[in-house]
């Protein structure tokens, strides 16, 4: 660290190629994250068919999104169950 | 059985058309056989580039179209007689050529030459589709610039979703005064956010904008500039050899590494 940058981490402001670096990492992660959203309606409904087998799904209370947590990326479906059918515990 | 490598990048005005000139000057200064297509069609800047801008008699899309045979369309460069191009046509739009007709086009110019080099336009649309369809590997070429990177990252994302499987990062326009100072990202800075392979620094230098001025390319004489030195080292990797990065860093004496110490630059 030379004195300047010194001088920067004083003052709380940083070198311009670190607020660079910093604004290009967190735009990636949003970037890489997003999927097109006819891609996730199509998981959505084939999840929805699947579950439904077993389970009574409230399809209007069903959300699915992508994001990237700690480095990876994370697909987080919410499915409210309206009832469990009988059949699947015969 | 030659290779066609397609120089991208995603954002406009990051030196594609100038790495494309460049490139095939150094293949051929390298004894190799190398025609330069530009596959921004509408927009064609090649040729201008080249110095050649007076000899256009056909196009690509001549060619695709099957008005002429591609010998007939190749123009050959005023100084190096194993260097060809192919203009982009200036008066159609980029539907005019489909990615199967690049891929034919491909094929048959392999036959004859040792690499063809393909001038990707910006952006992501159909001329990108196009550009990317017959090609063996990817340049992809970025400056330290925010928006740069970004778009390199996406293109890089739909390198891989189109399988090209070998693809390498170009850095250009680094300025090493402004990364010393911290004002710039440095070449590590890039390759961590990108995690991808390089290939080559070229350094700004303004010797690249007045052999442009000339239509004329710094790899025709690359000891006259940093940038052409730069642009011979890529093509010596190109062609297998194993070639450290230049030290953009280095002739330190003390006292300018004392003034970067107390931060008066240097």
């Amino acid at each position: 660290m030379n004195l300047r940058a010194l001088l920067a981490a004083l003052t709380g402001r940083q070198p311009s190629k670190e607020v660079a670096k910093e604004r290009l990492r967190l735009v990636l992660v949003h970037d890489r994250a997003s999927v097109a959203p006819e891609f996730l309606d199509k998981i959505k409904e084939e999840m929805i068919a699947v579950i439904s087998k077993y389970m009574e799904i409230d399809e209007s209370n069903t959300v699915i999104n992508m994001h990237h947590a700690e480095g990876t990326a994370v697909l987080e479906a919410n499915l409210a169950v309206k009832k469990i059918k009988r059949s699947v515990n015969t | 059985m030659g290779e066609v490598i397609v120089i991208t990048s995603g954002k406009g005005g990051v030196g594609k058309t100038t790495t494309t000139a460049n490139l095939g000057v150094g293949l051929v200064l390298a004894k190799k056989k190398v025609v330069l297509i530009d596959a921004d069609i509408g927009l064609r800047n090649l040729d201008v580039v080249m110095g050649l801008e007076n000899r256009i008699v056909y196009d690509l899309v001549d060619v695709v179209e099957g008005h002429c045979r591609v010998k007939q369309a190749l123009i050959r460069d005023k100084r190096f007689e194993n260097l060809f191009l192919l203009p982009a046509a200036q008066t159609r739009d980029k539907n005019a050529v489909s990615p199967e007709q690049m891929k034919k086009l491909s094929l048959e110019l392999k036959e004859e030459y040792d690499f063809i080099l393909v001038d990707c336009p910006a952006g992501i649309e159909q001329g990108f589709r196009n550009a990317i369809a017959g090609a063996d590997r990817a340049l992809i070429v970025t400056t330290p610039e925010v928006s740069a990177v970004r778009d390199a990252d996406r293109i890089i994302g739909l390198l891989e979703a189109a399988e090209i499987k070998t693809f390498h990062l170009i850095i250009n326009r680094l300025r090493p005064e402004m990364v010393k100072r911290g004002d710039m990202l440095d070449i590590d800075d890039i390759l961590e956010i990108l995690a991808i392979d390089l290939i080559g620094v070229i350094p700004d230098d303004e010797k690249i904008i007045i052999s442009t001025n000339r239509g004329e390319q710094v790899a025709a004489n690359a000891n006259d500039s940093p940038a052409g030195k730069a642009y011979t080292n890529i093509v010596r990797r190109l062609l297998g050899e194993t070639v450290p990065i230049m030290d953009f860093y280095q002739n330190q004496s003390f006292f300018s590494r004392l003034k970067k110490f107390i931060g008066l630059g240097g």
